[in-house]
């Protein structure tokens, strides 16, 4: 068993190291003939192609009372298009080892696609069929809808969704941030197929699609895959605008009752936009207060020396709109209280005082080495080379990530903890922790 | 966690045996793999892979939590956690610190039959990590300081991966029932009676008895030649003496499953009951020539994914489910485990499931699988081993899991040829011969609705 487990699964985007091995990796701007655009690692080391690709309008475009819809689409577009209901699809798909994923957060709708090279024009026309001619038919809409609420009875029971929800919707009440993509047994039941169809109608076209391709193909032959399965989508989307916001609640603690050994707790506040100047000191700052390797502050007072949790971390988390701060963890019912104590006093001290320069050099060290590792297979890359395109940060950040690192003093790093944590928390807990009640100091 | 490896991750691969000099085999436009053995008893296997300059640096020890002495559960796996404490020579933290400083991810695990520490990172540092590891083979050193608080940490650790999911407290019911008499029965984790009794001397004493080169397997995946490792290896763990004494697996043997076996779990966490059965089957290592592999195609089409039968069954046509799926794990040293499970749909009662799962399993047996099915589930299994190769860390961690399980490195090549060769008879065969309930535990998770105490530990 592992050794550490982030406590939190659910994270929309957290920051991945992406790897200078890139010095090695050749980045393409490849152009269709049709003019999407999308960018090309080749790697003929092995024999297969890995597509990765997003459409802006995620499920911020769901509907308050029907939140969940672009999650039902995601979770129904495998189950028939065009002329092959859901078994023949299916059996498309595996006949040639095919592997197709979609996958909805706040701000996206992604894809994913694997397949052997000598399939690859049958998964880009199977994917093509699943864009532009879904079935939904009712039989498996229904079915699917099935496995979704029983999977959010579940989760009216388990403690980590509870936290994390409840987090969430404390945080931004009335936006749809606030709301999980999954949506609730309240909204599920109520979308419609109309709903879905609208839904892929506004949200897949070919303006704003993202896409990265990693495998053993050149440009002109990804040029044509790329319009084999999105040339005939829409030229434009159709979005809702999504308001800017920012965390409510900080200063907050909310209790939920339910009946397990373990307390756990989720907690957070307001982070920094992904293209802030200070985006780099706080991912650095965050990396030494409760970051992933067994190094962290919190790691150490939490686990190493007082034994009160298994695992402890937290995380920059940003979306098109908004920027947190948040971590978990989870710990026995009559030692919370003190793990909660301790995690808010590293975190006060951290805003007061800010990270040592020796703890700002190792984690530079850090983040510049642990680059490479993220990017050991191409369907990782791929989904690297989406993220960068989505946030903007151009086709040379590769090269430029380290510099980036680099330039980051310890008077940025002090100013900036004080930014990112000088605000206070909001903190949720599911379980039975003993001596701790919510509490309502809100903002 | 006994770590399942469902896709057997290896490509076809010719092997040329030879005995003192590596065994290196050539693959179509792709790597080599070769196996040493150090004069103090190390296996080292090398997965060149040369597509970034990082390397996956894995040991794996011959020991888990089967070796438990009785009365000591969870041990093996508390030992996993010790061995970060530091030894006579580097300090408690120094070998994390330097594998942090470096950029690399380092983490370890614990099963039935393995334990196993890893580090991932740049190329040029894995002598320094390899000598880490060497030297705390040996060189730990524990004081009741660290001991004490890492005891908690792992009773936290049982917490959150069994305490507070209903599901994984199934499992663990299942697997005491279904092993009558073989350690496999006792949780990995360990049961929390017997972990909070555990002590350093208990520790220290299982180190002293398990951990040394001759009971150990390095694997290395990443930009390395075999030859180069090689060298670092003797270099390294090469110096480490070969620890005397260590015990032959000879665990507990199971008799011959005689029962239908059925339990039920209440709990009042419980929203979607479930039902989780296992059958007493063989592994790769005890299985005879074939059977293994016709126990993983036949997993995969009753139940892997949309197509197979239990899900287009249950799920689709008959709609009596939530979902429904079996699998099997070849990697275990002694007996192992054929699974099926299912959510039953709002308006199907558990034993009707249960009804529904066992109909489907004896139409396979009756009537055998299609062509269709069979030719599926084998292009998939094989297609899964090709994207295996994808991914270094995925080939190092399923060369360690199978080589500390029974296998040989020519094993591990020649799988997808052998399940090439699995014929539809076969597979109905292993049907009919191991899904036999006299063989199975039947596990049902249901809602405990009795008024709930006030407190819980």
């Amino acid at each position: 068993m592992s050794r550490l487990v982030a406590p939190i699964a659910l994270i929309a985007l957290v920051f991945f190291a992406v790897a200078p091995a890139a010095s090695a990796m050749q980045i393409e701007k490849i152009v269709s003939p049709s003019g999407i655009h999308a960018w090309l690692v080749r790697e003929h080391a092995t024999p297969l192609v890995a597509l990765n690709y997003a459409f802006h309008g995620g499920s911020s475009q769901d509907a308050p009372d029907k939140s969940g819809t672009a999650n039902l689409v995601a979770d129904t577009l495998d189950e028939g298009a065009g002329d092959l209901d859901s078994k023949a699809y299916h059996e498309r798909l595996e006949n040639h080892a095919i592997e197709l994923g979609f996958n909805v957060g706040r701000d996206y709708f992604r894809g994913t696609l694997r397949t052997l090279n000598e399939h690859r024009e049958e998964a880009f026309d199977l994917l093509r069929l699943a864009l532009t001619k879904p079935r939904f038919d009712a039989e498996a809409i229904e079915r699917v809808r099935g496995q979704e609420l029983a999977s959010l009875r579940r989760e009216t029971t388990n403690p980590n969704d509870l936290a994390y929800r409840s987090w969430w919707a404390t945080a931004f009440p009335n936006h749809p941030y606030g709301r999980e993509t999954k949506g609730t047994l309240e909204t599920v039941p109520n979308i419609t197929v109309a709903d879905m169809r609208d839904y892929v109608r506004r949200v897949f076209a070919r303006n704003e699609l993202t896409i990265s391709i990693v495998g053993d193909i050149d440009a002109k032959a990804a040029g044509e895959l790329i319009d084999r399965a999105f040339g005939s989508l829409p030229a434009k989307n159709d979005l809702k605008p999504v308001p800017q916001v920012s965390a409510r609640g900080i200063g907050r603690r909310i209790v939920i009752n339910v009946d397990v050994p373990q307390a756990v707790v989720t907690f957070g506040g307001n982070g920094i936009e992904r293209n802030d100047p200070d985006f780099m000191a706080a991912y650095i700052v965050n990396h030494i207060l409760g970051g992933g390797s067994f190094s962290s502050r919190l790691y150490r007072e939490v686990r190493e020396k007082r034994g009160l949790a298994y695992g402890v971390s937290d995380s920059l988390v940003w979306f098109r709109r908004a920027a947190v701060v948040l971590g978990g963890t989870a710990t026995r019912a009559d030692r919370t209280a003190d793990a909660l104590a301790i995690i808010e006093s590293e975190t006060k001290r951290m805003a007061e005082e800010g990270p040592t320069a020796d703890e700002l050099a190792a984690a530079k060290s850090y983040l510049k080495g642990s680059y490479a590792l993220s990017l050991d297979s191409s369907a990782k890359i791929a989904g690297q080379l989406t993220q960068i395109q989505l946030d903007k940060l151009g086709i040379d950040y590769i090269q430029r990530r380290g510099a980036m690192i680099d330039a980051v003093t310890v008077a940025d790093a002090k100013r900036v903890a004080k930014r990112l944590y000088g605000g206070g928390m909001l903190v949720t807990v599911a379980g039975r922790p003993k001596g701790l009640a919510s509490s309502d100091k809100a903002d | 966690m006994p770590v399942r490896n469902r896709a057997f991750a290896v490509a076809a691969l010719l092997i040329a045996a030879a005995a003192a000099q590596p065994t290196l085999a050539a693959e179509s436009g792709g790597a080599k793999v070769a196996d040493y053995k150090l004069d103090n008893g190390l296996e080292l296997v090398v997965i060149p892979d040369h597509r970034t300059p990082v390397v996956t640096h894995m040991i794996w020890y011959k020991v888990g939590s089967a070796d438990e002495t009785p009365g000591k559960s969870g041990l093996a796996h508390f030992l996993e956690h010790l061995m970060f404490k530091g030894t006579a020579k580097n300090p408690a933290g120094l070998f994390s610190q330097v594998v942090a400083r470096i950029g690399g991810h380092e983490n370890a695990f614990t099963s039935t039959d393995y334990t196993a520490y890893f580090q991932r990172v740049p190329r040029d540092d894995l002598k320094q990590v390899m000598g880490f590891e060497a030297d705390r083979m040996t060189g730990l050193q524990l004081t009741d300081a660290v001991v004490l608080p890492e005891r908690e940490v792992i009773l936290e650790e049982q917490n959150q991966r069994v305490g507070n999911n209903p599901r994984a407290r199934l499992g663990e019911q299942i697997d005491a029932a279904l092993f009558l008499n073989h350690p496999y029965g006792r949780p990995v984790i360990g049961w929390r009676h017997e972990m909070e009794g555990l002590t350093r001397d208990d520790a220290i004493g299982f180190y002293r008895r398990f951990y040394g080169p001759n009971n150990a397997v390095v694997v290395i995946a990443g930009d390395v030649e075999p030859a180069a490792a090689l060298k670092l290896a003797e270099e390294t763990y090469g110096k480490v003496a070969r620890r005397n004494g260590i015990p032959p697996r000879a665990r507990p043997q199971e008799p011959p499953p005689v029962a239908v076996r059925s339990l039920t779990l209440a709990d009042p966490r419980v929203e979607m009951p479930m039902m989780q059965r296992a059958y007493l089957v063989p592994s790769f290592r005890t299985a005879k020539p074939g059977q293994s592999e016709a126990l993983e195609v036949l997993a995969h089409i009753l139940g892997s994914g949309s197509n197979s039968r239990l899900y287009r069954t249950l799920v689709v046509d008959k709609n009596v489910a939530v979902s429904a799926g079996a699998w099997y794990d070849s990697t275990a040293f002694d007996m192992s485990k054929f699974g099926v499970y299912g959510v039953p749909g709002p308006n199907t009662t558990l034993p009707e499931f249960e009804a529904a799962t066992d109909a489907v399993i004896a139409d396979l047996v009756a009537k055998g699988v299609t062509p269709e099915e069979l030719e599926r589930a084998k292009t998939k299994l094989i297609a899964d081993a090709v994207y295996a190769h994808d991914n270094q860390a995925t080939m190092a961690r399923w060369y360690g899991s199978a080589l500390t399980t029974g296998w040989t490195v020519e094993d591990v090549q020649r799988w997808p040829d052998r399940i090439r060769k699995v014929t539809a008879a076969e597979v109905q065969d292993a049907a009919r011969h191991w899904l036999d309930k006299r063989r199975s535990v039947t596990g049902f998770l249901i809602k405990d609705k009795r008024p709930q105490a006030e407190k819980r530990s």
